[in-house]
């Protein structure tokens, strides 16, 4: 029993995140689309639902070429680090409170560890490894770039990331998600809901922007820059690990909002839920449903930025991350700090 | 540029507002939001076709009047060609034209589309249709002859009456 129930949660959020992985390139083929007045891929399966289905297939078909001078054993490697890293980092998201099922209460998170947000931050800043490896076994002078870009991205962003989560952690407590979702389900004043979005807002943005930079999405995606560097670190990759390096990026963005969900925007908590008088299975569900939902919305967040921003030039990505982040992140601590002390 | 070794100077500094950028990113979303639920241009297009205006430059076409082709073979369409596309030879007839190509071709490989051949045309023999669905399987299949380049005058009404109103 010990074991069976963990296996049983990985499986359902395996299968989820690769599922939604799916419809999320879907969905932001079709939003971009409808945000350049077209119509997009609409023609495999009803509304295209399939389409990406029918890419998965085609990229499973493509021969895997790697070129002469890679070095090849790293070049296996840097894939499998990404979609594992990629993988790991949803293990400690709380994605809902807890489940009675068949007579069991059931806690809605794989690994409920106290070093939550620790776990997160140590696991996502292992993603760089696959992308600066990807880069440098290609042999490849855009290939190196891209790597030499992400390192250096990623490490500058991770900072502003690190202080902006260490207001919410202030705020909070401590270091376990649960307990900061919890947090978030008190309300201020008696009615307004306390997400550390309203408590922390300065945090909640430089976080924001800071998981741009992370999941290398557009304004931020100079490791890829299609324009300058063909691709960057994924140029010299083809078939199904360009696939894995594709699957990770968008499972990235997944985790990326779902951390933004737990941290900022109250997890699963649903407003005022509690007044509805739900009791037991329902409410679980519900919050499950408020969860996923939350996820959504700012995922579709993401991709509506990444079709309105251009790329922001090289040398204004770390002027943004050093110069500005980074001071206004400490600030940011330095003052909920003193708050958190003088009450 | 140049000049100031490679220092940007703005004629216009950024407002407070502009510099914290994150009212400029709103505004941006509101335009790129908005798009959403504007019409859409994509035309489904095998079920959906669209018809081109009579001022389209389709596949250049042979005008066929009371069974006859009105091309007297002079050969001009096939000289100006810039992509030497065309090839005539020419034959003497009992009708009042005296002259009739024996041989019409055009490579539609090589024909660029320029009009130039319409433009020429003595006889408004040879003017471009509103055709622009081109497949070949092979060089030979798209050198197009007689057969595939005879309509008549009267299937090609649009694109005279646009020439004799725009020339």
């Amino acid at each position: 029993m010990d074991i069976l129930i963990p296996s049983i949660k990985i499986a359902v959020v395996l299968i989820a995140l690769l599922t939604s992985v799916v419809f999320l390139v879907l969905v932001e083929r079709r939003m971009s689309a409808f945000i350049q007045n077209r119509i997009g891929p609409n023609r495999v399966g009803p509304y295209g639902l399939l389409q990406s289905v029918a890419d998965v297939v085609k990229l499973l078909m493509k021969e895997d070429i790697v070129p002469a001078a890679a070095n090849k054993p790293i070049h296996d490697l840097a894939p499998i680090i990404s979609i594992a890293v990629a993988m790991t980092a949803f293990a400690v998201i709380p994605f809902g409170n807890t489940i009675e099922l068949f007579g069991t209460t059931v806690k809605l998170q794989i690994a409920d560890v106290n070093i939550g947000v620790l776990f997160i931050l140590a696991i996502t800043s292992l993603g760089v490894y696959g992308i600066t490896l990807a880069g440098w076994s290609s042999n490849n002078k855009y290939s190196l770039l891209g790597g030499l870009r992400s390192s250096a991205q990623m490490i500058s962003y991770e900072l502003s990331m690190g202080l902006s989560v260490i207001a919410v952690i202030l705020v909070a407590g401590t270091l376990r998600l649960d307990t900061i979702v919890e947090k978030q389900t008190a309300y201020v004043f008696g009615w307004f809901p306390a997400w550390n979005m309203f408590l922390q807002p300065v945090a909640f943005i430089s976080f924001f922007v800071a998981a741009f930079a992370e999941t290398n999405r557009l304004p931020f995606d100079l490791p890829e820059a299609e324009p300058e560097l063909v691709g960057g670190f994924h140029t010299e990759y083809s078939g199904l690990k360009f696939g894995l390096f594709f699957l990770a990026e968008y499972m990235n963005m997944i985790t990326a909002s779902a951390v933004v969900v737990t941290l900022f925007l109250g997890g699963w908590h649903v407003p005022f839920a509690d007044m509805l008088g739900l009791t037991g299975f329902t409410l679980s569900l519900l919050q499950i449903l408020a969860f996923c939902g939350k996820i959504l919305l700012v995922l579709l967040f993401f991709v509506a930025i990444r079709w309105t921003l251009p790329r922001f030039r090289y040398d204004q990505l770390m002027d943004l991350g050093w110069k500005v982040m980074l001071p206004l992140t400490l600030a940011n601590v330095l003052v909920t700090a003193l708050i958190l002390l003088a009450f | 540029m140049g000049a100031d070794n490679g220092k940007m100077i703005r004629t216009k500094d950024l407002t407070f507002w502009q510099k914290i950028y994150l009212p400029e990113v709103f505004k941006g979303l509101r335009l790129t939001l908005s798009q959403i639920f504007k019409p859409k241009f994509t035309t489904m297009y095998p079920e959906e076709r669209f018809q081109p205006p009579s001022s389209f430059r389709g596949r250049p076409i042979l005008v066929e009047e009371n069974g006859v082709e009105r091309c007297v073979a002079c050969g001009l369409c096939s000289l100006v060609c810039p992509a030497l596309a065309i090839e005539v030879q020419a034959s003497e007839t009992e009708l009042e034209k005296e002259r009739y190509p024996v041989k019409f071709e055009i490579n539609m490989v090589r024909c660029i589309f320029c009009g130039f051949c319409e433009e020429v045309c003595p006889e408004e023999a040879i003017i471009m249709s509103n055709d622009y669905e081109l497949v070949f399987s092979s060089q030979e299949e798209a050198i197009f002859g007689r057969e595939k380049l005879l309509f008549s005058a009267e299937q090609m009404r649009d694109r005279l009456e646009f020439l004799r109103n725009n020339r």
